[in-house]
């Protein structure tokens, strides 16, 4: 009975730090900068005074007092307050810009890189040859040069 | 001139007004739609857009189309809305006042933590049916863009009279009273 109970004691001395250990997964404001006020239309940690924001850190501290992950957080805040909240633009209508904007800009970013690189390979070429072209000129002249003073 | 029509200036021109457009667009596209209170203005009534939402408490569903016949006062409110706590005393008493006659309060919860709203509910007493509306979807339609918002539809699903802000007792009285005593 003695060595149960001693048993049960180490047993509950060890596990309960390591519970505590593992909870909380997460902090309010480590979700806060990653989730928006959707009234406020701001990220939440931006939107100090909005009560809408008051509530929505409530929940926050609930969840995480209750040991849930960010993601576990995030995924209660968008079935309470809807997707808006993820600070995620939706994929249609002017939202979509959100994604085609970028990339687009990246398309056009990397074509005009190729472009340059291409003018400046053309450059670079007819220079050289320019180059070529005076070396042989002047080599042409100091050969003509010698062969004047050529004894 | 020839270095003015160089594919990077013209790129850059480009580039500059389709920002231009896209923000404008942008712009326009989140502001709110005036279209009902133009109309109302014009002494027309337009169709009330179509709705089907989940209810508060307890499940099922309910839409505009299950309340044809009834003169409906849609209140758009939030739990954390002052404004919406003021009214709802109001709201509550009416219901019981039309109901009897063929109209209803409908309660539409909006951008709302589910467990706030319901304690809302008890805390008032509010007896009138209550939706909820987690992807805000019918705010826009509605052409509203803050709560409380309150619009009056009459028994034929047209809208009648809209309220952007809290409703008080002579709205109330305006509003709604005359259509009750009316067919759709």
């Amino acid at each position: 009975m003695k060595r149960a109970l001693a048993t049960l004691l180490i047993a509950l001395t060890v596990a309960g730090p390591a519970a505590a250990a593992n909870c909380p997964k997460t902090t309010l404001g480590d979700v806060e900068d990653e989730v928006m006020c959707p009234v406020c239309g701001t990220s939440l940690e931006l939107a100090t005074e909005a009560p809408q924001a008051q509530r929505e850190r409530e929940l926050i501290r609930r969840l995480v007092d209750d040991c849930k992950s960010k993601d576990e957080v995030k995924a209660v805040l968008a079935a309470e307050l809807g997707d808006e909240v993820l600070a995620l633009p939706g994929g249609e209508g002017f939202d979509l810009a959100a994604y085609l904007v970028p990339a687009l800009a990246i398309l056009l970013a990397g074509g005009a890189v190729g472009l340059a690189a291409l003018r400046w390979r053309r450059d670079r070429g007819a220079g050289g040859e320019a180059h070529d072209e005076g070396g042989d000129a002047a080599t042409r002249r100091l050969d003509a040069d010698l062969d004047r003073y050529d004894l | 001139m020839k270095r003015f029509l160089s594919p990077f200036a013209i790129a850059t021109v480009i580039g500059v007004v389709a920002l231009i457009v896209l923000l404008s667009y942008g712009l326009g596209s989140k502001s709110p739609d005036r279209g009902i209170e133009q109309a109302l203005a014009r002494g027309e009534r337009v169709k009330a857009p179509a709705f089907d939402l989940p209810r508060l408490a307890g499940p099922g569903r309910t839409a505009l189309e299950d309340l044809r016949g009834k003169v409906v006062v849609l209140n758009i409110w939030a739990s954390w809305c002052d404004p919406c706590r003021a009214e709802s005393p109001l709201l509550e008493r009416w219901h019981k006042k039309i109901s009897a006659r063929g109209g209803t309060v409908l309660g539409v919860d909006v951008l709302d933590v589910s467990g706030d709203a319901r304690d809302f509910v008890d805390e008032y007493g509010l007896t009138y049916p209550q939706l909820r509306d987690t992807d805000d979807s019918l705010r826009p339609d509605y052409g509203a863009n803050g709560v409380p918002e309150t619009v009056v539809i009459d028994r034929g699903g047209r809208i009648s009279a809209i309220r952007r802000g809290p409703v008080d007792e002579r709205f109330m009285r305006e509003k709604v009273l005359p259509l009750l005593g009316r067919p759709a």
